[in-house]
């Protein structure tokens, strides 16, 4: 563990490297204590919006993480990741439906969008999920196989480039209309709501709030630790040299395809694992979470961040997303304008996101001196 | 060392070896009869376009052979059928006496140990001159071996040995992408190198190269040969002229003529198409 995470400061500078340290210690561990710490009143309390919020945020770096890898080391640009996010939330929304057992609306053992469709028992693929465990298998295996059957059938088709991203786009698309009914079994439009308790703890506790978010913010570091150990093994540079020349590296033996599934099922478990975590913290999933504007976002945030950086995109999902918070209340009906404006500047202007402005000031400032 | 080639007329091979190619162990290349490569009436058309219209080859073990042709003659399409990425519509294509290589994929077939140049050269730009010939080496290409190996030294001396060779040794460190042009087609035949192949297919080896840079290439091209067999397709007669032993003269998809420089440059039909009627 300890020489993962030396490993992964080594590519950064000392400065860099104090300053993640810095922001995971006020992340981690300073926010959690000053909010269970503190009273309301006092000048130092985290409020509870502030940290579902940055919980939240922490789930969505998760994404950009995923992202990065798929389209910053691999070339391969996903307009559907958020499929496998809301997936991920789905399958864990199953076991919060389950636990509210029967304190819900009818007070029956079934989830209530279910009593009210008139459904006398559980559609076979909800068995079990009343076990936190095998829904963690669903939150892993449903998005991992579903990636891995339309991986393996895209990658060896050597399906690429924009035509690609196009069929990722419609596969969204079209499980949010599937989900949008309610015959699918997993709520409708309404999605998965009303959430009580996670193995028997509330769910509106501060401790669970925590616990929640304190395990986002884990996730998202050992999702970066671990990218970071791939793209730097050789499996890494044989990805990037897919992305840079495919037929080179096919014509010196290796087979595209393998590598390629490997990352692409890797990066939609790290979206699921973040639905995971997202729901239980807003409370609420539905197929909204599965529409191509959604997508669209996440490949928003790994540009405006940085692609092939791995820490650029984190940034860029904090950046992207609190100015949402923001924006969203201060001016509702521009937020769309500016985060359109936000993409084209970025593409047009600063096609390395924010490292590459970085390096562009400080070597103007440089040449100034 | 060149006393062996036969310089027999192309199509002369036996094509009974087709259905024992099972049988055959999958990565050995059996050169029994000294010879490395066959193509046999290999036909291939795009969208009615005949690319190739019964190619017959064959390939000496450790044989430098040229080869030449006017735009259009297939000597690219004739490439991408014997590295896989191409199936041809008909005949057949054996490395060695065994190994069936329309059955192959592409990492089958480079692996099996045949490396080809591109036309346009092809490294990887933003890897490192050493990372590109470290990828390239003959090693186990899988991704479980990917995410689990760590450079063994032998690795190391053999990196260096083809930069020397190659002429970029002291550019271990730099980018791919910051070389010239001439360096970067350096770096794909040194890549072909690493992968230990038995057979190199070099397309237009020396476009874009200085005089200087050409004859360095011809020289290691003619200390290659015999270790390794090679086939390459330039239009730059005066470097074939340099290296060439036995020449093919491809038109329209099949062989025009074969044989010695003077030979095939004497042909009158060889004339008539270069120049026109």
């Amino acid at each position: 563990m300890f020489s993962l995470t030396s490993g992964f400061f080594r590519g950064q500078i000392g400065l860099g490297k104090l300053v993640a340290a810095g922001l995971v210690l006020l992340l981690l561990v300073l926010f959690p204590l000053l909010h269970l710490a503190t009273g309301p009143a006092s000048l130092w309390h985290v409020s509870d919006y502030l940290i579902t919020l940055l919980g939240k945020i922490m789930c969505y770096a998760i994404v950009a993480v995923a992202m990065d890898l798929i389209w910053g080391y691999a070339g391969i640009l996903s307009l559907g990741h958020g499929l496998y996010f809301a997936l991920g939330g789905y399958a864990f929304g199953m076991y919060l439906m389950r636990a509210i057992g029967p304190e819900g609306v009818y007070q029956s053992d079934l989830p209530d969008f279910m009593v009210f469709l008139d459904w006398k028992r559980l559609p076979w693929y909800w068995t079990g999920t009343d076990h936190l465990l095998w829904s963690g298998i669903l939150v892993i295996g449903v998005p991992a196989l579903l990636a891995g059957i339309f991986g393996y059938f895209a990658f060896r088709s050597r399906i690429k480039g924009v035509y690609f991203s196009i069929i990722t786009q419609a596969m969204t698309y079209a499980f949010m209309l599937l989900f949008f009914r309610n015959e699918t079994g997993f709520g409708g439009n309404n999605g998965f709501t009303d959430f009580k308790r996670i193995l028997g703890y509330s769910i509106t506790s501060p401790e669970m709030r925590i616990g929640l978010y304190v395990l986002s913010g884990l996730v998202l570091l050992l999702s970066l630790l671990l990218c970071r150990f791939l793209v730097a093994s050789k499996f890494g540079k044989v990805l990037t040299a897919i992305r840079d020349a495919e037929s080179r590296a096919m014509f010196l033996g290796y087979n595209p395809l393998w590598y390629k599934l490997t990352a692409w099922i890797l990066s939609a478990v790290l979206c699921a694992i973040a639905g995971a975590l997202y729901v239980p913290q807003v409370g609420i999933i539905n197929p909204g979470e599965m529409s191509p504007a959604n997508s669209i976002e996440i490949a928003i945030w790994v540009a405006v961040g940085g692609r092939g950086t791995l820490w650029g995109p984190v940034l860029g999902a904090f950046i992207v997303n609190l100015a949402k918070s923001y924006c969203t209340v201060a001016f509702p009906e521009y937020w769309l304008f500016i985060l359109g404006f936000l993409f084209v500047a970025v593409t047009l202007f600063i096609p390395e996101g924010i490292p590459g402005l970085a390096k562009r000031l400080t070597l103007v400032s440089w040449r100034k001196r | 060392m060149w006393s062996h080639f036969s310089k027999s007329a192309p199509g002369t091979t036996s094509g009974g070896e087709a259905p024992y190619a099972h049988v055959l162990q999958p990565r050995q290349v059996d050169v029994s009869h000294g010879v490395i490569l066959y193509l046999e009436e290999v036909a291939v058309s795009f969208d009615g376009f005949k690319a190739l219209r019964g190619l017959s080859l064959s390939i000496d073990d450790g044989e430098l052979r040229c080869i030449i042709g006017p735009n259009g003659a297939g000597k690219t399409t004739m490439m991408d059928c014997i590295t896989g990425k191409t199936r041809p519509d008909s005949g057949s294509i054996f490395f060695g006496q065994g190994m069936d290589l329309t059955r192959m994929n592409e990492p089958e077939i480079a692996s099996a140990g045949i490396g080809r140049k591109f036309q346009k050269p092809t490294v990887f730009e933003h890897h490192t001159v050493f990372d590109n010939l470290e990828l390239a080496r003959k090693q186990d290409k899988r991704v479980r071996r990917s995410l689990t190996s760590h450079q063994a030294s032998e690795a190391r001396d053999q990196v260096c040995e083809t930069m020397k060779r190659i002429g970029l040794a002291g550019h271990a460190d730099l980018a791919a992408g910051t070389l010239s042009h001439g360096q970067k087609q350096w770096l794909e035949i040194g890549m072909l190198l690493m992968q230990g192949p038995r057979l190199l297919l070099l397309d237009e080896p020396v476009a874009g190269m200085t005089d200087d840079e050409t004859e360095r290439t011809a020289e290691l091209f003619l200390s290659l040969a015999g270790e390794h067999s090679l086939i390459v397709v330039e239009h730059d007669m005066a470097f074939v002229a340099r290296i060439a032993r036995t020449v093919t003269v491809l038109h329209e998809g099949c062989v025009l003529a074969e044989g010695s420089l003077d030979v095939v440059q004497n042909d009158q039909r060889v004339v008539e198409v270069y120049l026109g009627r």
